[in-house]
């Protein structure tokens, strides 16, 4: 019997040793995240982007790229399609369903996976995509091949750069997004609203173009008797929804989440953040849908759809609904507006969207490969035909062409928006400063307690607790 | 006539062929039974109880770095992780109690035999065989103000005069507590019926002499309750607060479902934050290992008190 036991000590005693021992595992990867990328090093200089590019990597036949599961992955798997006619790679889209997304490929890249050649992450994944040796430096050959010029700078800014103003570049801006807002045309154009409006605020309802005005019309239009209510903004509090919420009016407010040395005392909880929060508190108490105290893409569409509200705030990614007249019985009376200006006239947006990153762990030929995949990406007309399918196309020209701008109503908006975008924060350690903005954002929005000056002082504090942890400020 | 050396051994030979032995037995099906477990559970165990020792981040690359008590002794002085135990602590004990008051009550009317009770019964139980986060999501409907019915069974109809309970506001103004017990209400809902079904099983197997002796005895209808009845079925019923104790200590999908959490940290139960901190972007697994076994060392616990007690009203304590 005692042998017995002996033999299970044995087999436990012997796996929690190798396991606490040096991380055999993952000590190569990190050799291989540091070593300069294949990009960097062994491409030669590129042609100009206007050139075909040369494609064709010997051996390589197939590109796998990771991305969630939603439209726009559709999109890319028949713009993959594309990428095979014309050079015999296939292009498979592996789509992951939003929850996990992230999940899975943390995990994956931790263990120096390679099942995928490219990633089209999130915006604030690059700082850990980048600092953790995950995704190849791409800043050279963006540069030699001009592709950082054709696209937008603010969108090359917030999902390529790392870190910001450096000028280096770990992602190609593949699908752009941001917050904008829909709102009900047959209300706002009705005679008899517009005249009630005039007579009560003294000027035209028409789609605001200050946060002042916004919070004027949602109150005219809350009208709880009619089951009609101003607006539906984001206040979920499970991930990051009504901090994205949040961000549209402090950027527009002049406010912003930190200092060029990352430090956020005096600048998170600055007077213009206490105005702006102060104003989103206001907006939810006065003209929010009742019930939508933890809202986020899903449940603002579904009010706006439900004809709960006259406007509604969401990514530009979720307003293809608004405008299908099989999904929003008010499609056909959609219009759409990008946000509006703050106090001192500055207009900003909460930044959504994606950049195309290739993964260092997969072979020097399939980084290439994969290279030569975002430079055929990043051409005009290929650009031109994503966003004749529904992506939101990222490129300067393919952003101004009328042909994009007439595609679908929310276009004009999302081209004027993607102008002015702005993000949170994108360093390895913003999960853990998005968790007091969450918690006390959500305290002092949805659940009432304390004031915006508390709730903001609140954020600095822990904010820079986690900042220190991590050693990004003394 | 010669006979084969089966025949001369008898039936047993070939009942003896045919059947394994006991050794045959053991290293068949106990040994990989028992290195699966050692693989998916013990493992596991010991190597999270060893990452709670150190700086350890899931996706960082880096090989875990040993720093001693330091996770422990972080999360011991953290106020908002006290904070996320005392709310667990609230959740537990409201929805226990709860549940076991409503299940012993559905209990005592289910245990009579009438016409239709079986289907009584059945319906009675349906809500524990949902999925929590479709409980979850059915509730966030239901407690809706403009159209949910929950406020409307309660006499509600203006919105903007009834409870927001999942916003912890009433008529607007806030009203801190009001999203923990709605997420309590629903946890009863969905598990009193499974309080009900051990009372149940409890009541059923008490003895109707006892009952017949203290009728002549003349004993009122309380008297039984509280001497017959509930001694009888007490230990059945600590079984349902032990499980439904542990069960509350680990409380995820629900709460996640209904509030995420919110508002600000009104329903943020331990496991909630334990979430946040192992996965969704953080993965500060090492951290995460330490605080997972302070809440199991706390789940234990209460168990061995539980089980004291059990022990007890078994007479064997």
């Amino acid at each position: 019997m005692f042998k017995k036991y002996a033999f299970a000590l044995t087999i436990i005693m012997v796996m929690v040793v190798s396991a606490c021992g040096p991380a055999a595992t993952t000590q190569p990867a990190v050799v291989e995240a540091t070593k300069p990328p294949v990009a960097e090093a062994t491409l030669p200089p590129a042609a100009e982007p206007t050139q075909p590019p040369s494609l064709g990597v010997p051996g390589v036949t197939e590109l796998t790229i990771l991305w969630a599961q939603w439209s726009p992955a559709d999109y890319l798997q028949q713009i993959g399609a594309l990428y095979e006619q014309e050079t015999g790679i296939k292009v498979t889209v592996v789509q992951e369903p939003w929850g996990s997304f992230g999940d899975r490929f943390n995990v994956a890249m931790a263990a120096g996976g390679t099942e995928w050649d490219m990633v089209v992450g999130d915006s604030q994944w690059i700082g850990q995509g980048a600092t953790a040796g995950y995704y190849v430096d791409l800043t050279s050959y963006m540069k030699n091949n001009g592709i950082d010029k054709s696209v937008t700078p603010a969108t090359l800014q917030y999902y390529g750069e790392y870190p910001a103003g450096s000028g280096k570049y770990y992602a190609y801006p593949t699908e752009g997004d941001a917050d904008g807002w829909a709102y009900r045309k047959d209300l706002f154009e009705d005679p008899a609203n517009m005249a009630a409006f005039k007579t009560q605020y003294g000027y035209d309802l028409a789609v605001p173009t200050t946060w002042a005005q916004l919070m004027d019309i949602a109150k005219f239009f809350t009208k709880p008797d009619k089951s009609m209510n101003g607006v539906a903004i984001y206040t979920q509090k499970d991930y990051d929804a009504i901090t994205m919420g949040f961000e549209n009016v402090m950027f527009s407010y002049g406010a912003k989440w930190q200092n060029p040395d990352n430090t956020v005392e005096g600048v998170v909880n600055s007077q213009e953040s206490i105005d702006a929060l102060q104003y989103y508190r206001d907006l939810y108490d006065c003209c929010q849908a009742p019930g939508l105290n933890n809202a986020f893409y899903t449940e603002t569409n579904d009010a706006f759809i439900g004809g709960q509200v006259a406007m509604t705030m969401n990514y530009f990614a979720f307003f293809p609904a608004l405008a299908n007249p099989s999904t929003n019985p008010f499609a056909d009376v959609t219009g759409f507006f990008a946000n509006p200006a703050g106090p001192t006239g500055v207009r900003k947006a909460a930044l959504g969207g994606q950049g195309l990153s290739v993964i260092s762990f997969v072979t020097p030929e399939q980084q290439q490969a994969s290279l030569d995949f975002i430079k055929w990406f990043a051409q005009e007309d290929i650009q031109a035909k994503w966003a004749a399918l529904g992506g939101y196309s990222c490129n300067s020209n393919v952003l101004k062409t009328d042909a994009f701008m007439t595609a679908a109503p929310y276009n004009p908006a999302f081209s004027e928006t993607m102008t002015f975008v702005m993000d949170f924060w994108n360093i390895p350690t913003y999960a853990a400063l998005l968790t007091p903005s969450q918690n006390y954002l959500s305290a002092f929005v949805v659940g009432g307690e304390g004031t915006a000056k508390e709730a903001l002082d609140n954020i600095a504090a822990e904010q820079t607790t986690a900042l220190k942890a991590d050693g990004v400020i003394p | 006539m010669s006979v084969s050396e089966s025949q001369l051994k008898g039936p047993s030979a070939n009942v003896r062929q045919r059947h394994l032995s006991n050794q045959a037995i053991v290293n068949l099906f106990v040994w990989p039974t028992l290195l699966l477990l050692i693989l998916m559970n013990v493992f596991p165990l010991f190597y999270s109880l060893y990452l709670g020792f150190t700086n350890y981040s899931a996706i960082a690359q880096k090989a875990p770095l040993w720093i001693a008590f330091q996770n422990f002794s972080t999360i011991l002085n953290d106020k908002n992780l006290w904070q996320y135990f005392a709310t667990t602590g609230r959740y537990a004990l409201m929805s226990v109690s709860m549940q076991v008051l409503v299940g012993f009550g559905l209990a005592m009317l289910v245990r009579e035999k009438f016409k239709g009770g079986g289907i009584l019964t059945t319906l009675i139980l349906i809500p524990m065989m949902i999925s929590p986060v479709v409980v979850g999501l059915f509730w966030k409907l239901m407690y809706n103000p403009t159209f949910g019915f929950f406020n409307a069974l309660l006499g509600f109809s203006d919105p903007s005069l009834s409870p927001d309970w999942l916003a912890s506001r009433f008529a607007g103004h806030p009203v801190p507590g009001l999203a923990l017990i709605a997420v309590v209400i629903v946890d009863v809902w969905m598990w009193a019926p499974f309080v009900m079904l051990l009372v149940l099983s409890g009541l059923k197997a008490i003895p109707d002499y006892l009952y017949e002796a203290a009728a002549v005895d003349r004993a009122s209808s309380w008297f039984q309750f509280w001497r017959i009845t509930l001694p009888q079925v007490a230990p059945l019923l600590l079984i349902a607060v032990l499980f439904r104790t542990i069960e509350a200590f680990k409380s995820f999908d629900l709460v996640m479902g209904m509030t995420g959490g919110g508002p600000g940290v009104q329903t943020e139960l331990i496991s909630v934050d334990l979430y946040r901190i192992a996965f969704l972007g953080q993965f500060r697994t090492g951290y995460g290992s330490a605080l997972a076994y302070i809440i199991l060392i706390i789940i234990i616990a209460i168990s061995n008190l539980y089980i004291k007690y059990l022990n007890k009203s078994k007479g064997e304590g």
